[in-house]
């Protein structure tokens, strides 16, 4: 329905793609660092390669006031139901990015303590390979996830709605049930 | 008088298994006479600090005839000489009198050996686990537990998108 005639300075949108995009281009970061990743994080946003360009400057360390989380680092067993909490606190609309091989998978830290992926328990739109990622790819992943806000965002939020299952790997994958098997089995046979 | 003379002039030498490696003073003595050992060592050698407590597990070691050891690594600061106690406990109930009456820093290495291998300190003011989570049940640097755990690390409730 373009509109004939109409001033240079007006132009047509729909409300979502304008929230959207003001979204997108505001993004206010939540830095859950807990290891190296940090490092990276805290580079990125310093003056050599500066996330300010990307209106992602404002470092918030109070989930309130934040809408996207950066999980950076491994997370243990013991910090996770903080970082679920660090979630549930911050408003919406909100977006998370696990950042770096153990957010996204656990890494080599496949031991007892340690969360193999955030994303098995919060939500996550956007993975970022690495160990550590280069600030660079950071980078490039919130301008993934800026993209992402832009296409499909709403004004109500009606997109996050639709998220009711967990798009992580589920908790007990078989692998997981076998070997707990199997270690019970040498402990009864230890005794 | 060095310290090795000093303790076997003190304990019978029988009981006292001296041993050293490079620059490393060792002594392994029996779990029994560990406080009278370690007082003497404060009061008397003037080790003013302990500067390491840990465990070993040593479930299925060769040679081993104990299951835990426990090492207790004292330091002289007016001389700079170091000592490496070591002594053995054994299941079930293994449990040891806390040192957290002759040096301070024993509350937390304590309650660290408490949390990874369940050795209980007699005495100790508060002992609690440090490292693991409260409700945690398991002692995870035992070796008949396994590497990746018994499941504790996926035992979360799961906040998805749409009720967070």
């Amino acid at each position: 329905m373009a509109m004939k005639d109409k001033p240079d300075n007006i132009f047509m949108t729909t409300l979502d793609a304008a929230a959207s995009w003001a979204r997108s281009n505001s993004l206010w970061p939540m830095p859950f660092a807990t290891a190296c990743c940090g490092i990276e994080l805290m580079a990125t946003a310093s003056s050599r390669f500066d996330l300010a360009r990307f209106g992602a400057e404002v470092m918030r360390f109070s989930p309130r006031q934040c809408d996207l989380m950066i999980v950076a680092g491994r997370v243990v067993m013991k910090m996770l139901p903080v970082l679920q909490r660090i979630w549930l606190q911050m408003p919406e609309p909100k977006w998370c990015i696990s950042m770096g091989a153990c957010a996204c998978t656990g890494g080599v830290f496949d031991t007892y303590a340690v969360v193999q992926g955030v994303d098995r328990f919060i939500p996550v739109d956007l993975y970022v390979p690495g160990c550590p990622p280069r600030p660079e790819q950071l980078m490039a992943g919130i301008i993934a996830l800026q993209d992402k806000i832009r296409h499909g965002g709403t004004l109500n939020g009606t997109e996050f709605a639709k998220r009711d299952q967990s798009n992580g790997p589920t908790p007990y994958d078989s692998d997981e049930l076998i070997r707990i098997r199997e270690a019970n089995e040498k402990l009864i046979s230890l005794n | 008088m060095s310290t090795a003379e000093a303790l076997k002039a003190k304990f019978p030498e029988d009981e006292l298994v001296f041993s050293e490696f490079r620059d490393n003073h060792r002594v392994a003595v029996p779990a029994a006479k560990l406080m009278p050992i370690l007082s003497m060592l404060k009061s008397e050698c003037g080790f003013d600090m302990l500067a390491e407590l840990t465990a070993v597990d040593y479930l299925e070691y060769e040679g081993a005839t104990d299951r835990f050891g426990v090492v207790y690594v004292l330091l002289n600061n007016t001389s700079g000489e170091r000592l490496i106690l070591k002594t053995f406990v054994n299941d079930p109930n293994p449990s040891l009198p806390s040192v957290y009456s002759l040096w301070k820093s024993a509350d937390w290495l304590e309650r660290e050996v408490y949390d990874m291998f369940g050795i209980t300190f007699a005495g100790h003011p508060d002992l609690r686990r440090i490292l693991m989570p409260d409700e945690f049940t398991a002692f995870p640097l035992r070796k008949d537990y396994p590497l990746k755990g018994r499941g504790e690390r996926h035992n979360f409730p799961i906040v998805t998108r749409a009720d967070s």
